[in-house]
């Protein structure tokens, strides 16, 4: 037999790790890191939630389900979208998944044409050009600025489009930058994708946690609903990650095209879980609003306390995310976040795992506890003391170049 | 009694934790720590906030071992003044940790804490029976603390199982 690797398929040797992986070995074998690199909610489940689903495995409701999921559980989906967004789907034009992220694989799969492009808005989530690709499509990235508070411009927009471009994926409230896109901004790219007919994927697993206004969707803008697959999920808002429930939807032949291979390839979405999911949506807003709250009262303690170390912080609009420059320091995304690692024991994840234009950032997750979180800026002013002129710890000339040499 | 969004806030953040200080208050609420003060000074002075007690597990200590009762008493309210009259005399007694005028099959529920059974036992036929307008008493003595004001004192509770770096 030959080498093991040679008989892979070309897309799967080709495909690159995940950015995050790397560091995600380098901070597992450490003991008592302070991790700021989580993507998930620190709450645990609200009980009755848990308690749904533990009911429903008692009951023995532990057969498949209708391919598209629980018809009660899409009711539910389309009455919490309408109060949500302001949009109405009936519950055929809804589909339950295995989390957001095989809802974007399937809108993907269903929509893209080999050598199609999807156009994504960078820094990104790292599953977007992965998935765009492995779908047969072309991912073409648009950099969102920092001084321009991570948003793209409809100039911006409307100069990235080509001849090839199907469709844009939004993701607002954004994982990695926080940022949202308010009413105002949704309308005015909205303009522009209708123009060149563009379809939109929607990625609004975040829209939960909007903190300063409403959760915004661009399906709720005049024309968009009919070129627009939304796309959410339980994980976030109701603190449900490790479920992996998700759904989509959007124009009825869209969604019966993504349910067509949700049935080949992973038939429904677990039975006892769906039963979880109903119980959130009947349920559990009034826990969301806590947690909400909270995430809130902490993203303002993190900006304010970056800023004030001297790393040059944005007020990000939504999930539970900053994104500070660590321009000033002189280092890279990846050499700040690992000396950090290794200095101070603070797992923080280095911006270009979003993409090139995440480069000279790192992630912050502040999903979790205030007591963490101060002893981690505690930390994270000790080492950012050695590396920045100015500020105590000084002797800026030695320790910069040490840090460079990683 | 409407109060500001901020002010809500900053009950919020004392409710979990009241030793969180003030400087850290205004940056989770986008103020000045003066700011907090004051409003914090405003919501004692209108007992909106009563006091800052500990929760304090006194049975963990040795010689501190003490005895709670709750119990549930009739009485018969007085004309005039109804039952706020009998509650006085039931709650000046130091022993009395709580007082709550109830619905359903009682009208007092009086928490009562000692060091022995016996200390209650005493209160009860002694001082709490032989009050006038009291008809009845069922003491009911407390065998575990599992939850108290919201916080779990004996059982499981929920852990952080999260991997350290996740997308």
């Amino acid at each position: 037999m030959k080498n093991p690797e040679s008989y892979l398929s070309e897309t799967a040797a080709r495909l690159r790790p995940s950015g995050i992986r790397k560091f995600f070995d380098l901070a597992s074998n450490m003991e008592d890191v302070i991790s700021l690199g989580v993507g998930e909610p620190d709450f645990v489940t609200p009980w009755g939630i848990r308690e749904a689903a533990i009911a429903s495995l008692e009951e023995g409701y532990t057969s498949y389900t209708a391919n598209a999921g629980l018809i009660e559980l899409r009711r539910e989906i389309s009455a919490y979208l309408q109060k949500k967004i302001g949009v109405k789907y009936d519950a055929g034009q809804i589909l339950v998944t295995i989390g957001a992220s095989q809802a974007l694989d399937l809108a993907f799969r269903a929509m893209l044409n080999p050598g199609d492009e999807v156009l994504i808005i960078e820094p990104a989530f790292v599953s977007y050009a992965a998935l765009v690709t492995l779908a047969g499509g072309k991912p073409v990235t648009i950099p969102a600025p920092a001084e321009n508070g991570f948003k793209i411009t409809h100039e911006q927009l409307e100069s990235a489009i080509g001849r090839r471009t199907k469709g844009i994926l939004i993701c607002s409230p954004n994982n990695p930058t926080g940022t949202c896109f308010n009413k105002e901004e949704l309308a005015a790219l909205a303009e522009v994708i209708e123009k060149h007919d563009l379809i939109v994927f929607s990625d609004e697993i975040y829209g939960e946690l909007t903190y300063d206004g409403e959760y915004a969707s661009i399906a709720a803008i005049g024309g968009m609903k009919e070129r627009t697959i939304v796309i959410s999920g339980f994980s976030k808002a109701f603190a449900m990650t490790g479920w992996r429930l998700g759904y989509a939807a959007g124009p009825k032949p869209w969604i019966q095209a993504m349910l067509k291979i949700h049935q080949y390839a992973a038939m429904c979405a677990p039975h006892m879980l769906q039963h979880g999911a109903i119980e959130a949506l009947r349920n559990h807003e009034e826990d969301v609003k806590k947690m909400r709250d909270s995430y809130r009262r902490r993203r303002n303690y993190l900006v304010a306390a970056l800023n004030k170390i001297g790393l040059d912080c944005h007020m990000p609009g939504g999930a539970f995310y900053v994104f500070p420059s660590i321009q000033k320091t002189g280092l890279t995304s990846e050499a700040f976040a690992e000396e950090l690692l290794k200095k101070e024991k603070v797992a923080v994840v280095p911006g270009n795992a979003f993409g090139e234009s995440g480069e000279g950032y790192i992630r912050c997750s502040y999903a979790t506890s205030m007591e963490q979180l101060q002893e981690a800026i505690r930390r994270i002013e000790r080492f950012v003391g050695t590396l920045l002129p100015g500020k105590k710890g000084g002797n800026e000339g030695t320790a910069k170049a040490e840090y460079m040499n990683v | 009694m409407r109060l500001t969004k901020e002010e809500l806030e900053i009950l919020a953040i004392l409710e979990e934790n009241h030793r969180t200080p003030v400087e850290t208050i205004a940056m989770q609420v986008q103020t000045t720590p003066e700011n907090v003060k004051k409003i914090i000074e405003r919501l004692e002075k209108e007992k909106i906030i009563v006091s800052y007690p500990a929760l304090i597990d006194w049975n963990k200590i040795d010689g501190k071992e003490h005895v709670v009762a709750m119990i549930g008493v009739k009485v018969t309210p007085k004309r005039g003044v109804g039952f706020d009259e009998v509650a006085e005399r039931i709650y000046r007694y130091p022993e009395v940790t709580s007082l709550y005028l109830m619905s359903g099959t009682y009208d007092f529920s009086v928490t009562v804490e000692g060091k022995n059974l016996k200390d209650i036992a005493t209160f009860v036929s002694e001082k709490l029976a032989t009050i006038e307008n009291v008809v009845s008493t069922t003491t009911h003595f407390l065998l575990k603390k599992y939850k108290h004001d919201g916080v779990i004192i004996e059982g499981k509770q929920d852990k952080d199982r999260r991997m350290v770096i996740t997308p």
